[in-house]
């Protein structure tokens, strides 16, 4: 093989990795891509269950009731709409009422079925996501978190 | 006084770093030997500066000095001493510190133990280590000083972030940063010797071990991490592919392969300005890794910082580094010629390969990482991309990598041949066929990809003990030869086969893990029993203990396997009343064939009654077994005399480094 040949060998293999990885990632992204909803674009838009999203939005306050068998119900909302979410499974340490999260899962007939919740922060944080959908609604009361000095 | 101390020590460094990033880079441009010879001096001096300013916050968190925003913040009087030590670093100001500390700890390793250099590259590479530390210092202190003064001072502190207050994790920072800053030397050496315009096979040789040694520390961080994640988050996975730990995976990836791409170099002179491009990537890698966690971009458990400025000074900087190391290699790269040339199937193929599903495999993550952002920035929808794209992405990129791993070591340099090399590993594919057919057989409907990750693992792992065999001509040979053989295979050698065997060790982990896991959530009363992967726990109820600054609820469960008591376990929640944060302590029972793991969640109703998570995670324990055995491989391969001989001179046997090389075949 002439050495320009064996160069075009390893372009080709090269390409063709990319190529491979492209489709991987193309069909990838359609199917994984998860989305931010607020409370408000959740009623808006009325997502069909068969897409995964994310829920972002402060716990609404004496909104958590634990029917039976490790399910918990809560609501939330950023303060001018509210969605009931249900998960099944154990609270991330940092899950309170009042508290800023994001959940996981599928918006399935009004509910939204969870399946991750988070809020892995210390006290005073809120996810970026949802503090911007608190302000979107327009309740935000500028109240950023609060430095010592 | 200590913070002032340190506030100076760290101003002095800044003034230090200057001179070094320019006199030596000058003087060894106008080859003046006295201008060369401040190298070695400023960068001892500059490493003894920032040890000072790093043991002046140490000493500021022992003493609890809460005149000192960075304590107050981070600390408390009532935190065991070993988080008072950890936490220095467990913050955004603090893990800087300890950034640029690890940062003048390799160069002045590099002026300790590079006497073998020439002079004037020596004062180059030293130069480039100084002025990436020079926009470190600067980063410190411009946005984020770690000796700010308050007054008036809190009589006591907030405490750090109880998840950080783990033993694994007060030494994963360290470690991890070791690896991130570890490749900014394989990258001073590539500025170095662009600028130079000459990379050979000593260049190789020289850029290895510093390679080798930043990987080995960076696969333990990552393993830490990844431990860590695993027995506190108490999720009972062990990797989330959270931006963060993207992050310090993606150096991972360019640093393996510039580590195979380096033995190219050094063996057949070729494939240099890739190789060169590799450094430049790895340490890119690094930063912008940097820039993800300190930048507060994401959100994470990491994302300290919330200060847009440092952001912006951490980006400018990125773009400036990574900016400027491509325009040089665009300009000098060109000159970089090779003269080994190689068929596609041969032992520098099989390396390129790799080098390229790695490079492959880094662009996917990224993408992935980065893609979320850039929509942000343009200002479209809020997405998120998680482990369910990257392992539609990754995994199957890695397949075929796993496949010739086995394969690449029975190839000769230059021109190999894949027949005969398939047929010494029909008995690796017979055996990963039997342990796919096995793992098969264990669960009829288990998932696929865990199917083929125990044969890939198999296949590794029995291509390497193949390899082995070959190598001493086991029963082909006498007895006593191929003992002879044995003690002759050199220490690179083995480390090659220790590194890949602890990969398929951890595949099998992994797939095991990823595969086989089973997961039971149920409220628990006591006296309660559930089965899980085949063992019976029953839940003995709950009580209350105390921790040194924290309150314990236990969870205790007696497990039982036919009947017999198997093991008794206690799972943990802690309650941290300063940062009044709760943390999870998973109880895990580890055995060769699976980990017993139990959570305790809350409280429900009166009668006792808790949320329980149990799970049966398969083989997780070889996966950390695996990364020790890799990291075992690269320590072996970083000891190899070749390396520490580290003189350009020419061995007789070496045949492939000098030979002339015919350009047809």
């Amino acid at each position: 093989m002439k050495r320009k040949h064996k160069r075009l060998t390893f372009v080709g293999i090269a390409l063709l990795l990319l190529a491979a990885a492209a489709a991987l990632i193309l069909t990838a992204f359609e199917e994984n891509i998860v989305f931010f909803f607020s409370p408000t674009d959740i009623l808006a838009q009325k997502p069909t269950p068969d897409r995964r999203l994310r829920l972002g939005g402060l716990v609404e306050e004496g909104s958590v009731t634990k029917p039976k068998g490790g399910v918990i119900t809560f609501r939330v909302t950023d303060t001018a709409q509210t969605v009931p979410v249900s998960y099944k499974g154990i609270l991330p340490d940092l899950f309170r009422e009042g508290q800023g999260i994001v959940a996981e899962g599928r918006y399935i007939k009004n509910v939204f079925v969870a399946d991750e919740v988070l809020a892995k922060h210390d006290e005073n944080y809120m996810p970026p996501e949802v503090a911007e959908a608190i302000k979107k609604s327009g309740q935000w009361q500028g109240k950023e978190k609060v430095k010592i000095k | 006084m200590s913070a002032e101390l340190g506030h100076f020590a760290l101003i002095l460094a800044l003034l230090i770093a200057a001179v070094q990033a320019t006199l030596p880079l000058i003087g060894a441009q106008r080859n003046m030997p006295a201008w060369i010879a401040i190298a070695n001096p400023t960068a001892y001096v500059q490493f003894f500066l920032t040890t000072l300013a790093f043991g002046c916050l140490i000493h500021v968190y022992l003493i609890s000095d809460f005149s000192v925003v960075n304590v107050v913040q981070n600390s408390h009087t009532d935190k065991p001493i070993l988080y008072k030590i950890a936490g220095s670093w467990g913050n955004h100001e603090g893990s800087l510190l300890l950034w640029v500390f690890i940062l003048a700890l390799f160069g002045a390793a590099v002026a300790a133990f590079g006497r073998n250099l020439p002079p004037a590259f020596k004062a180059r590479v030293l130069s480039v280590q100084a002025m990436i530390a020079l926009g470190f210092y600067a980063f410190i202190l411009l946005t984020s000083n770690p000796f700010e003064r308050i007054f008036p001072a809190p009589l006591n502190g907030q405490d750090l972030n109880p998840l950080l207050q783990d033993p694994g994790l007060a030494i994963h920072p360290p470690m991890l940063y070791l690896g991130y800053v570890g490749f900014s030397i394989a990258f001073s050496f590539a500025i170095a010797a662009l600028i130079e315009g000459r990379v050979d096979a000593a260049w190789a040789r020289w850029v290895r071990p510093w390679t080798l040694a930043a990987w080995i520390f960076l696969t333990g961080g990552i393993t830490l991490g990844s431990w860590w994640a695993y027995y506190e988050l108490g999720w009972g996975g062990w990797w989330f592919w959270d931006p963060v730990e993207n992050a310090s995976f993606m150096p991972w990836l360019a640093g393996t392969a510039l580590l195979h791409s380096a033995v190219v170099v050094e063996k057949r002179d070729t494939l240099k300005g890739w190789t060169v491009l590799l450094a430049i990537i790895a340490f890119s890698m690094s930063l912008l890794g940097t820039f993800l966690v300190r930048s507060g971009v994401l959100t994470s458990v990491h994302a300290f910082a919330t200060d847009p400025s440092r952001g912006v000074f951490i980006l400018a900087l990125l773009v400036f580094v990574i900016g400027g190391s491509l325009a040089l290699f665009a300009w000098r790269g060109p000159q970089l010629k090779s003269t080994g040339l190689f068929q596609p199937i041969s032992r520098e193929g099989a390396l390129l390969l790799n080098n390229l599903i790695m490079t492959t495999a880094l662009a996917a993550v990224l993408l992935g990482t980065l893609y979320p952002l850039f929509i942000d920035v343009i200002g479209g929808a809020k997405i998120s991309v998680g482990a369910p794209f990257f392992n539609a992405v990754f995994l199957p990129l890695m397949v075929p990598m796993i496949i010739a791993m086995a394969i690449g070591p029975f190839m000769n340099w230059k021109r190999g041949d894949i027949l005969p090399a398939l047929g010494r590993l029909r008995f690796t594919f017979l055996f990963a066929l039997v342990a796919g057919a096995a793992a098969w057989s264990v669960e009829t409907d288990g998932p696929f990809m865990g199917v083929i990750g125990i044969a890939l693992a198999a296949w590794l792992g029995a291509g390497v003990i193949a390899e082995i065999y070959e190598r001493i001509h086991l029963f082909r040979a006498p007895l006593s030869e191929s003992i002879r053989r044995l003690g002759r295979i050199p220490r690179s050698t083995w480390g090659m086969s220790f590194a890949h065997f602890g990969l398929a060790l951890a595949i099998a982990g992994m797939a095991g893990a990823g595969g086989w896991k089973v997961e039971s959530i149920q409220t628990m009363k006591p006296g309660e029993t559930v089965n899980v992967g085949g063992y019976e726990y029953t839940f003995e109820g709950a009580h209350e203990g105390q921790g040194p600054n924290y309150t314990i609820l236990f969870g205790k469960f007696t497990v039982r396997k036919d009947g017999e008591i198997f093991t008794v376990m206690e799972a943990e929640k802690r309650n941290y009343p300063v940062a009044r944060m709760p943390t999870t302590e998973a109880a895990i029972h580890t055995t060769l064939m699976g980990d017993l793991y139990a959570v305790i969640g809350d409280a429900e109703g009166d009668e006792g009654a808790y949320v329980t998570r149990i799970y049966y995670n398969p083989l997780v324990v070889w996966m950390w077994i695996g990364c020790i055995v890799m990291m075992f491989g690269g320590t072996l391969s970083m000891t190899d005399r070749r390396h520490r001989v580290g003189v350009p001179h020419k061995r007789q046997h070496a045949s492939a480094t000098s030979d002339p090389v015919s350009s047809t075949s």
